[in-house]
């Protein structure tokens, strides 16, 4: 009973009209789910509604009831109903139609019904009829209001969907209703569903006796007045439908029955001849549907009035302008429009439905003109805009026509071809293999450009019409073939006349070198075994396109476009796996250029022949295993030639020889060291600076061009990882290095290369690298330097330097650590870790950054049941910093490095190196979130002060190393310890750091004693604070602040400090804008603008002035109270900007400026 | 105003190329940007919806820069012989300048020689230091020059 209650209460709620559309809706939800979940029954729910629905009251019976009743329908789509009940309420809503007070409910009951689809409670056949022929008889759709327009055009949808039958009945009653309802309608979501009646309409009566066909003239008649479509309306319809869905929904109206044909027709070309954009675009894509639609036998009767038309157009959306650019090898070199694309969408569907249509075509007097236009003008550039034109439509025209059809290209080559051929003057062949009379044939070829343009034209649509191998066998060839017969006939002559176009070609005109390339890309891009081109001519092309890469020794358009061709023959052959043609590629293209890079004189530069391999090598795995072998052996020959070059004698090379010999054969050490001496003193210490350079840039094509590329094709790793391999092997059978000049840069792109491939690496791959590596190192001298006991003493003796190969090695070794992930072992950790410290205390920040890395990768000892590495970090930790506890030769207990750091033994270089390395060591520990990082930052910042705890005071450039050690710990690294190179990186770390040390440093600079010392601690407190993320400074902004404040001006002094100024003050206008710090900004207001009133004078650095300024004016978000009273001051450093050296500060002066100015309510004041 | 518009059909062109902001001129730049002339070109004009440098009023040839005499010439062309904005345009410029340039520079305005019907009074008005101040004290003039030289593209 409780629910009847509440039901009367929400009942009232529902049509009490002066309620809010909130609360109706919330009554209607109550009584849809009490009648869903069953406690009220729809029998219950209209004995209960029998006042509403039957009172007077318009408005409330429509309103109240009737909606009511319906919208709850709509709500319980998915509810089985009783058959009964639904039977009873449409017969309801069908009768209330009729009255025009309640039509909304009644149409959307009605809908809610009709929709209903499922098992239980459908409308019947019968009753779907009655709906109809209610709705057509008592319903006058455009005198409605739209929602309910719209809600007549879903019903009228609805019913011709989902029950045909019952409408088929209707017949003309349907139709009628369909073009009383539609005529006049202007809103597009009505529209869109009316122009889909039609299109059911016209798939319900097929018939030629059909209503649809006896009334297809009005019908036609309605529809017709909206093409082509045009928003009135633009601005406030945007949520509603698009114009091109519309009009798309017109087209298919108007293409949808075949009886519309004599009327459309003519309206559509009429309307293709306005000049109306818009409206073209839609006549061509409407009749393009209409071709679909209407069947070859009825459009026949237009094609004499539609060829024309369509011509018209497309001469009339061609552009003159042909490019002659790398970037249209590939696309037809021209602009296409929105109009030229469908014209040609169009041609290419009628040539494809009717071959007949072709017949106008080839019949045409323009397209035959053609061929006069064409001999007339040798060169495109002097012909005449309108034959410019001629050539580009008709070659467009023929070869979409060619592209339509196996037969329409039989009849396009059948009669154009030859002509063509003669055209040009290209000969031919007469049987095969008569190549060498042609060549001395007295016709000679006349390089007509347009001529070319067309003849490529047509070879490249026939080229997608060669089936592939399984439809070749099934299909007769005589018969449709006949096109490839003739391109055959003509084929080696073509490829002639093509390579004479490249080779005639001058820099000055890319015309030539285009055409010809292009011609030849053509001719190369026929596939499967039926193609028209041999494959010795096929070997030609690309003979002829290798030789241009190869003979160029420049960078001309000739060379691009040659290299552009091969690259997408290469990967056109790689995909429709064309295991004959790759043979001939990999024979002429591959093996050639990789030959080239492997020998070092050549007339192209090295980096040219770098960039055509690795471009021409990645279109297919096997060609990349090549070229990297290639490389492999490139790299080699290149680097023997420049470790060892030795001098014109003869006697110098024997002895070179008993040398290698008695290497080899591990015996006689004392000779070895002898002739060792001796080669020293030989050799040209120059070196081969050629081949040293060859292979920097053979490195960098690695890193570069390769590396990048390493997900795109397969076995890439595989052979990057041999190639790393075998550059160990090189470096260990090489003897003496001579390098000088070139000498750093090729052993940085060594280690950049190296680095990344053991990055790239998988684990396995890495082990193998790292074994051949480790015993690379231990075959050398560097062991020795394990063993030197980390004492000063022993240290400082060390003064002679590392040999150029131990320096290579050691680099090198160092690289393939950073990269290797934390899975890899390494072996012999512990004399590693010895070796890294001794060599980064020698200066080698590499051996530091390797360090650092193995640091940060070790596994820890308690959970270090890994048995890969046979040291834990704990264990390496021990050896870093308490190496001096078994020596016991020096200071106590504190660590060694600690020591030397705070410059209490050594010298002062050792003491820098140490910094940077603990630095190096720190930034391993802090990204892993070890604690002992802790203790290190203390150690660098104990180097801050300006004395050390035993009184003594610290130099200089120590304290500057120490303050650059933040900048180190805190920055994303490039070179080592970033994701690339797997470092364990711990979330949060920077945070970390900064919570740390901040404090810390603060507390130093109140108390700091030097102002060398204050400097040295605010760079870096502004390393610290420039590197964290900008959230956590805004938590702090309070209390940092002042400190920044104060850092601006102590770095401002120094021209040093430059960049590191602008960091911080890139962290002062950080906080300037946000919310959370503006409070304190607000309070700091004077600090802060006097501060960066100071800064807009800097004289080091543009961007500080100019970031300066820029803050000033953000300045002026602050309450205007506060800032008021610094307006003057302000304004006068902003107007000394104004005459600033750099316009950019100038720029921002005058926007600055005018904003301070306009706080005040009058003009400036001075 | 019901007259309507003096010249009712300005001939517009093109706006010439600015210069974008590349990467490379960020950093490790010192040599000196020459004062340059781009302030007043995209000054609105006061009837049409166009920059001056849109319909020719001025070009870059029409402005002279003496750096070290601290001289600045300014020579425009309005798009008709009467016009009766001449005056305006050059108030329009003056005031411009005056807030972009430093201190230390003397504007010289004028119309280029031919162009205007009243040649001799509109340069002498504009060069009347008095007469630009109280132009410039009256409200609705100081808010039609306002309204032209706000300008987005500086």
């Amino acid at each position: 009973m409780a629910a009847l209650n509440n039901l009367t209460e929400h009942l009232e709620a529902f049509v009490d009209v002066t309620r809010s559309p909130t609360h109706h809706a919330e009554s209607l939800k109550a009584i849809a789910t009490s009648l869903e979940k069953g406690v009220l029954s729809i029998n219950q729910l209209v004995v209960e509604m029998d006042m509403y629905l039957t009172t007077t009251d318009d408005v409330v019976r429509a309103r109240g009831s009737i909606l009511l009743l319906a919208e709850m329908l709509d709500y319980l789509k998915s509810k089985p109903l009783d058959n009964a009940v639904v039977h009873s309420l449409i017969g309801f809503f069908t009768a209330k139609l009729a009255e025009w007070r309640s039509v909304r409910g009644a149409l959307s009951g009605c809908l809610a019904l009709i929709k209903r689809k499922g098992v239980a409670g459908v409308v019947t056949a019968v009753d779907a009829e009655a709906v109809a022929k209610s709705m057509a008889q008592s319903i006058q759709v455009q005198s409605l209001a739209l929602y309910d327009r719209k809600l007549c055009f879903e019903l009228l949808e609805c019913l011709l969907e989902q029950y045909p039958e019952a409408m088929i009945n209707l017949g003309d009653l349907m139709v009628y209703a369909t073009c009383e309802a539609i005529d006049g309608e202007k809103d597009p979501p009505c529209l869109m569903i009316a122009f889909h009646v039609v299109e059911l309409l016209a798939r319900l009566f097929p018939s030629p006796s059909g209503p649809v066909a006896s009334e297809a003239s009005d019908l036609f008649e309605f529809i017709s007045c909206y093409f082509p479509l045009h928003y009135t309306h633009t601005k406030g319809d945007e949520a509603s439908i698009p114009r091109e869905d519309l009009s798309r929904g017109l087209s298919l109206a108007i293409s949808s029955t075949p009886f519309f044909e004599p009327y459309a027709i003519p309206l559509l070309l009429e309307k293709l001849s306005a000049s109306l954009p818009v409206a073209k675009v839609d006549s061509l894509k409407c009749l393009k549907d209409c071709a679909v639609n209407y069947g070859v036998s009825r459009m026949k009767k237009h094609y004499k009035d539609l060829w024309p038309a369509l011509k018209d157009a497309l001469y009339a959306s061609t552009k003159t302008d042909l490019s002659f650019g790398l970037e249209s090898l590939t696309s037809p070199g021209f602009e296409m429009g929105e109009i030229h694309r469908e014209a040609v969408n169009l041609l290419q569907r009628l040539v494809k439905q009717d071959i007949s249509f072709l017949g106008l075509v080839v019949e045409d007097i323009r397209v035959n003109m053609v061929f006069d236009t064409i001999s007339r003008y040798l060169r495109y550039e002097e012909m005449l805009d309108t034959s410019k034109l001629e050539v580009l439509v008709v070659s467009q025209i023929l070869s979409v026509s060619a592209r339509s059809s196996v037969e329409s290209c039989n009849i396009i080559f059948e009669t154009f071809f030859s002509r063509l051929m003669n055209t040009l003057g290209i000969v031919e062949k007469t049987s095969p293999g008569d190549l060498v009379h042609n060549e001395n044939s007295t016709v000679s070829t006349r390089l007509y450009h347009g001529g070319l343009h067309l003849c490529i034209e047509l070879l490249t649509a026939s080229k997608d019409l060669i089936p592939s191998s399984e439809e070749c066998t099934s299909t007769p060839e005589s018969a449709q073939q006949s096109w490839c017969s003739i391109v055959n006939r003509f084929s080696a002559s073509l490829i002639e006349a093509f390579t004479s176009a490249v080779q005639s070609s001058n820099d000055d005109c890319s015309a030539d070198a285009y055409l010809g390339v292009k011609g030849l890309l053509a001719m190369g891009m026929f596939r499967g075994g039926s193609s028209p081109v041999s494959r010795s001519e096929f070997e030609k092309i690309l003979t002829t396109l290798t030789s241009i890469i190869a003979a160029n020794s420049a960078k001309t358009v000739k060379w691009e476009l040659a290299l552009k061709a091969l690259v997408c023959m290469g990967s056109f052959i790689d995909r429709y796996s064309e295991s004959e043609k790759a043979m001939s590629y990999m024979a002429i293209v591959v093996e050639n250029l990789v030959s080239l890079v492997r020998s070092s004189h050549c007339s192209l530069p090295h980096p040219m022949i770098l960039e055509a391999t690795s471009e021409v090598c990645s279109t297919m795995p096997t060609y990349v295993e090549k070229m990297v072998e290639g490389f492999e052996e490139a790299f080699c020959s290149s680097f023997s030639d420049f470790c060892v070059s030795l001098g014109p004698m003869t006697l110098d090379r024997k002895v070179f020889t008993i040398v290698s010999v008695s290497i080899s054969n591990k015996q006689g050490i004392e000779s070895f060291l002898i002739s060792n001496y001796y080669l020293e003193n030989t050799c040209q210490v120059n070196g081969n600076f050629k081949s040293i350079e060859n292979c920097s840039q053979l490195l960098e094509c690695v890193t570069n061009k390769l590396l990048p590329r390493l997900t795109e094709i397969d076995g890439l790793e595989k052979s990057l990882v041999n190639f790393a391999i075998s550059m160990w092997n090189q470096i260990e059978s090489s003897i003496v290095f001579s390098y000088d000049f070139n000498g750093r840069e090729f052993v940085e792109a060594a280690m950049k290369t190296m680095g990344e491939i053991v990055g790239v690496a998988s684990v396995d791959s890495q082990n193998s690298i790292i074994q051949k590596a480790y015993n690379v190192i231990s075959s050398s001298t560097l062991p020795a330097m394990e063993s030197i006991p980390l004492t000063v003493a022993a240290l400082e003796g060390l003064q002679r330097n590392l040999s150029t190969r131990d320096e290579l090695i050691l680099s090198l070794f160092a690289s393939v650590i950073i990269g290797a992930s934390p899975k890899a072992s390494i072996p012999d950790v512990k004399s590693l870790v010895d070796l890294f410290l001794v060599s980064f205390l020698k200066g080698y920040i590499r051996a530091a950054q390797a360090l650092g890395s193995m640091i940060n990768k070790l596994v820890t000892g308690s959970g270090g049941t890994n048995i890969s590495t046979d040291c834990s970090l704990e264990e390496a930790c021990d050896i870093i910093f308490h190496e001096s506890d078994s020596s016991k030769t020096i200071c106590g207990s504190e660590t060694f490095l600690g020591k030397i750091c705070l410059g209490f033994c050594g010298s002062l270089d050792l003491q820098t190196r140490a910094i940077t390395g603990l630095a190096w060591i720190g930034k391993g520990l802090l990204m892993r979130g070890d604690k002992r990082v802790n203790e290190i930052a203390l150690v660098l910042m104990e180097c801050l002060k300006s004395t050390n705890s035993s009184g003594n005071a610290l130099h200089p450039s120590a304290m500057k190393h120490a303050a650059d050690a933040f900048l180190t710990l805190m920055s994303d690294s490039e070179v080592c310890l970033n994701r690339k190179f797997h470092a364990v990186i711990r979330p949060l770390y920077k945070q970390r750091f900064f919570s740390i040390t901040v404090p810390i440093l603060e507390s130093l600079i109140v108390n700091s004693q030097t102002p060398l010392s204050r400097t040295m601690l605010h760079v870096a407190l502004a390393h610290v604070v420039s590197n964290v993320p900008v959230t956590v400074i805004l938590d702090n902004t309070k209390k940092l602040l002042s400190v920044i404040l104060e850092g601006l001006s102590v770095l401002s002094v120094d021209s040093v400090h430059k960049e590191t100024l602008f960091s911080l003050l890139l962290v002062l206008s950080g906080t300037l804008t946000d919310i959370k710090g503006q409070q304190s900004v607000s309070d700091n207001a004077h600090r802060i603008i006097e501060c960066l009133v100071k800064l807009t004078s800097y004289p080091h650095l543009m961007v500080v002035r100019e970031t300066a300024i820029q803050c000033l004016a953000t300045l002026l978000e602050l309450p205007h109270g506060r800032i008021y009273p610094f307006r003057r001051e302000v304004l006068q450093a902003v107007t000394k900007a104004l005459d600033d050296p750099k316009r950019r500060v100038r720029e921002e002066a005058i926007k600055c400026r005018q904003a301070w100015t306009s706080i005040s309510s009058r003009s400036t004041p001075f | 105003m019901t007259l309507g518009l003096l010249n009712a059909n300005p001939v517009v062109q093109a706006k010439k190329e600015r210069l974008a902001r590349t990467q490379d001129q960020h950093r490790d730049y010192d040599g000196l940007d020459t004062l340059d002339t781009k302030y007043v070109r995209d000054i609105r004009d006061p009837e049409h919806p166009y920059s001056l440098e849109q319909l020719s009023v001025l070009s870059e040839d029409s402005i002279t820069l003496d750096d070290k005499l601290n001289r600045i010439l300014i020579t425009f062309t309005p798009t008709i012989q009467h016009c009766r904005m001449a005056t305006i345009i050059g108030l329009c410029l003056r005031a411009k300048l005056k807030e972009c340039l430093p201190l230390h520079y003397k504007v010289d305005i004028r119309v280029s020689p031919g162009s205007h019907a009243d040649e001799d009074s509109v340069n002498k008005q504009l060069n009347d230091k008095e007469r630009v101040v109280a132009a410039l004290e009256n409200p609705n003039l100081r808010q039609l020059v306002d309204e032209c030289i706000c300008s987005n593209e500086i």
